[in-house]
C-alpha cells in the first residue's frame, strides 16, 4: 500500500502546485501510516526531480518519455493507473489543475477507485474515509465518504500550503510502456503567457469589475499587480465585452482561485462571482457603492473611487518595499 | 454525424443554498432549476456547428440522468434547438452512477459534450469517466472548437498558456468558458417545436455507487469589513501587512 502523488511539470519545471500536493501526499501517508511515492511524467532533469525531496518525498517514479508533453488526457490517465499499479497505490492525488480534471476521471474509471476531486484538508477519517470538498461553487461544504478501496483525490490549490521537509530522495526510473499510438493529440500551437504571474500560482491576485469603466483604465490596476507580483483578474461583465480576456475571468463559470490576498476593484460582487472568490484568505474591495454585496464578503473595503485608491495603494506598496 | 450533449439540472446561480434539517440534501424548496451553465453554452456551440455543416451534422442529442421533473430542463434543450432528448430515468449520485448510466446510451456519436463541471456539487467527473468506459479519447478545458471533415480543432487552455490542437472523432470535449459566447436564448418558435420533438425516458440500470455526500454545512459567516476612507487608502495596505500578515 502507498500513496501516490502525481507531479506535474511545464518545460522541465515542476507546478507550484507540484510541491503544495507532495506536502499534502507525505502527510496523507503519515496519517495512513504507509510511503508516499512521487510519479513525475515527461523529462524532467535530476536536479528538478530531487526538489520534491525537500518536500518530504523519498522515493521518485520518472519516466522522461517525451511525448507526455502533449498532455494527451487518455496517455497521461493511463500512464498514471500503471504506475499505481506498480507502487501497490490506493491513494492516488492530482492536482485540481486543467490537466488534473483531465486526467483524474478517467483514472478512477481504470483502477475502479472512488473519486473525490478540489477536496481541501486531509481525511477527517480514514475508516471510513471521509474527505472535505466545497459544493455549490464554495456556498457550501460536503463530507465526502468514498466507499472503494482505491481513492482518486484531486487537491484545491493553495488549500494546504507546501511544507518544507528535506529528506533523501531515490529516482526510480520506470517506463509506462506507452506507444506512439497512445498519443492522440496533435499540438498545433501553443500559447504561453509569458512574463505574467499564471493566476492559478499567484498568491496575490488584482481583480477589476465594471466599475473600471473601461479597458483602457487598466494600466493603474496592472502596475499595482506588477508591484505586488500578483496576477490579474477580471469579473464576468468584463470579460464578456471582450475588455480582458476569458482566461482572466474568476467567478462561478469562470475560474476559481484561492489565492492569499484578493483585490477587487470596482466589483460589486454578484453571488456568482463571489462563489469563485470566497476561498481567498483576505479580500480587499474597493467600491463606490456602500450597498455593493462585495463588501459583505470582504475583510478589508473602501467605499470610494478607484481611480483615487489605486493610485494610493501603488504609493503604499512602494512605501512598503523600500 | 452526430452529436451528443450531456445535459446537467442545477440550481440557478444566484440560488441562497440551505439544506434540510439531517445536513444530508439540498432543500429544494423554491429552487428554480437551469442548465447547468457549461452544458447550456456546449449545446449553444453544438447547435452552431450543426447549423454551419451543411447537413454534414444530422443530429444533436440531449442526455440527461433524472427523475421527471428534470424534463423542463430538458425541454428548454430542445427549444434551442436539440433534435431529440434522452432522459434516464433515476436519482443522480455519484459521477461514476451517472457516467455509467449514460454510457449505454452514449455510444456511436462522432462528438460528445460534456460541461467542465456541474455547478451543484463541482464534481468534475462525468465527461472523463463517460469517455472511459465508452473507450475514446477525451480533452479537456476546451474554450473553442470547429471541425472540418472528419478533423476537429480544438482551443484549450493548460495551466500557463493555451494550445490550439487537432483531435480525431469519436471524441469526448469537456468544455469551459468560451466554447461559446453567449448561451442561446430559446426563440418562440423554439419553444413551441420543442412540444413535438421526442423525448425519450429510459430506465436507469444498476450501479453502485463509489462515493456518497454524508453531510453538508454551510461555511461560517464573516467577520464584520474593516473600512478606510477613501483619502487614507494607503492605510489599508499597511493593514495588510502588519494586521492580515499577507502582505
Amino acid at each position: 500500500m502507498s500513496v501516490l502523488v502525481y507531479t506535474e511539470n511545464w518545460d522541465g519545471k515542476f507546478k507550484k502546485i507540484s510541491f503544495e500536493l507532495a506536502s499534502y501526499a507525505v502527510a496523507l501517508a503519515e496519517q495512513m501510516k504507509v510511503p508516499a511515492v512521487a510519479l513525475s511524467l515527461g523529462k524532467v532533469d535530476e536536479t528538478e526531480l530531487k526538489k520534491l525531496g525537500n518536500y518530504g518525498i523519498e522515493s521518485i517514479m520518472s519516466d522522461t518519455n517525451e511525448n507526455y508533453i502533449g498532455l494527451d488526457n487518455q496517455a497521461i490517465a493511463k500512464a498514471v493507473a500503471i504506475a499505481a499499479e506498480k507502487a501497490g497505490a490506493n491513494v492516488i492525488l492530482i492536482a485540481h489543475s486543467n490537466l488534473g480534471k483531465a486526467i483524474a476521471p478517467r483514472l478512477s474509471i481504470k483502477l475502479k477507485a472512488g473519486l473525490v476531486t478540489a477536496i481541501h484538508g486531509l481525511p477527517l477519517s480514514l475508516q471510513p474515509f471521509t474527505v472535505l470538498k466545497n459544493v455549490f461553487t464554495n456556498k457550501a461544504v460536503g463530507k465526502v465518504l468514498v466507499h472503494a478501496e482505491k481513492k482518486v483525490l484531486t487537491l484545491a490549490a493553495n488549500s494546504f500550503g507546501s511544507q518544507e521537509n528535506i529528506v533523501t530522495t531515490i529516482i526510480n526510473h520506470f517506463d509506462a510502456g506507452l506507444s506512439n499510438t497512445d498519443f492522440a493529440t496533435k499540438i498545433e500551437q501553443t500559447n504561453k503567457v509569458t512574463g505574467k504571474v499564471l493566476l492559478s500560482d499567484a498568491d496575490i491576485v488584482v481583480s477589476g469589475g465594471r466599475g473600471m469603466k473601461g479597458p483602457e483604465n487598466w494600466a493603474p490596476l496592472e502596475e499595482l499587480a506588477e508591484l505586488l507580483g500578483a496576477g490579474t483578474a477580471c469579473s464576468r461583465p468584463v470579460s464578456d465585452e471582450g475588455w480582458r480576456p476569458h482566461s482572466e475571468h474568476v467567478g462561478q463559470t469562470g475560474k476559481m482561485i484561492a489565492p492569499n490576498l484578493y483585490f477587487a476593484f470596482g466589483i460589486s460582487g454578484a453571488i456568482q462571482h463571489l462563489g469563485g472568490v470566497s476561498s481567498s484568505k483576505v479580500i480587499v474591495a474597493v467600491n463606490k457603492d456602500p450597498e455593493a454585496p462585495i463588501f459583505e464578503a470582504a475583510d478589508y473595503g473602501i467605499v470610494g473611487d478607484v481611480f483615487k485608491v489605486i493610485p494610493q495603494f501603488i504609493e503604499a506598496v512602494k512605501e512598503i518595499k523600500s | 454525424m452526430k452529436i451528443l450533449v450531456l445535459i446537467g439540472n442545477v440550481p440557478d446561480t444566484t440560488t441562497k443554498i440551505k439544506f434540510n434539517s439531517e445536513k444530508t440534501a439540498l432543500d429544494a424548496s423554491g429552487v428554480q432549476w437551469i442548465i447547468n451553465p457549461w452544458d447550456e453554452l456546449a449545446l449553444t456551440r453544438a447547435m452552431e456547428l450543426k447549423e454551419n455543416s451543411a447537413g454534414a451534422i444530422e443530429m444533436v442529442v440531449v442526455a440527461t440522468v433524472g427523475r421527471q421533473e428534470t424534463e423542463a430542463t430538458l425541454r428548454k434543450a430542445l427549444a434551442i434547438g436539440a433534435d431529440k432528448a434522452i432522459r434516464i430515468d433515476t436519482e443522480p449520485k455519484d459521477g461514476f452512477y451517472v457516467a455509467s448510466q449514460l454510457a449505454p446510451v452514449a455510444g456511436g456519436y462522432d462528438l460528445i459534450f460534456a460541461g467542465i463541471e456541474a455547478s451543484d456539487y463541482n464534481g468534475a467527473a462525468v465527461g472523463g469517466m463517460l469517455a472511459e468506459l465508452l473507450g475514446i479519447h477525451s480533452i479537456s478545458s476546451v474554450s473553442g472548437l470547429q471541425l472540418e471533415g472528419g478533423q476537429i480543432t480544438i482551443n484549450r487552455e493548460i495551466d500557463g498558456g493555451s494550445q490550439t490542437v487537432k483531435m480525431t472523432t469519436p471524441l469526448m470535449a469537456i468544455v469551459q468558458k468560451g466554447i461559446a459566447k453567449e448561451p442561446r436564448i430559446p426563440a418562440m418558435r423554439g419553444i413551441m417545436m420543442a412540444r413535438s420533438k421526442p423525448l425519450e425516458v429510459i430506465p436507469a440500470i444498476e450501479v453502485d455507487v463509489l462515493t456518497s455526500f454524508e453531510s453538508f454545512s454551510l461555511p461560517p459567516a464573516k467577520a464584520a469589513c474593516k473600512k478606510v476612507p477613501e483619502d487614507q487608502a494607503k492605510t489599508l495596505i499597511y493593514m495588510l501587512r502588519d494586521e492580515a500578515k499577507v502582505l
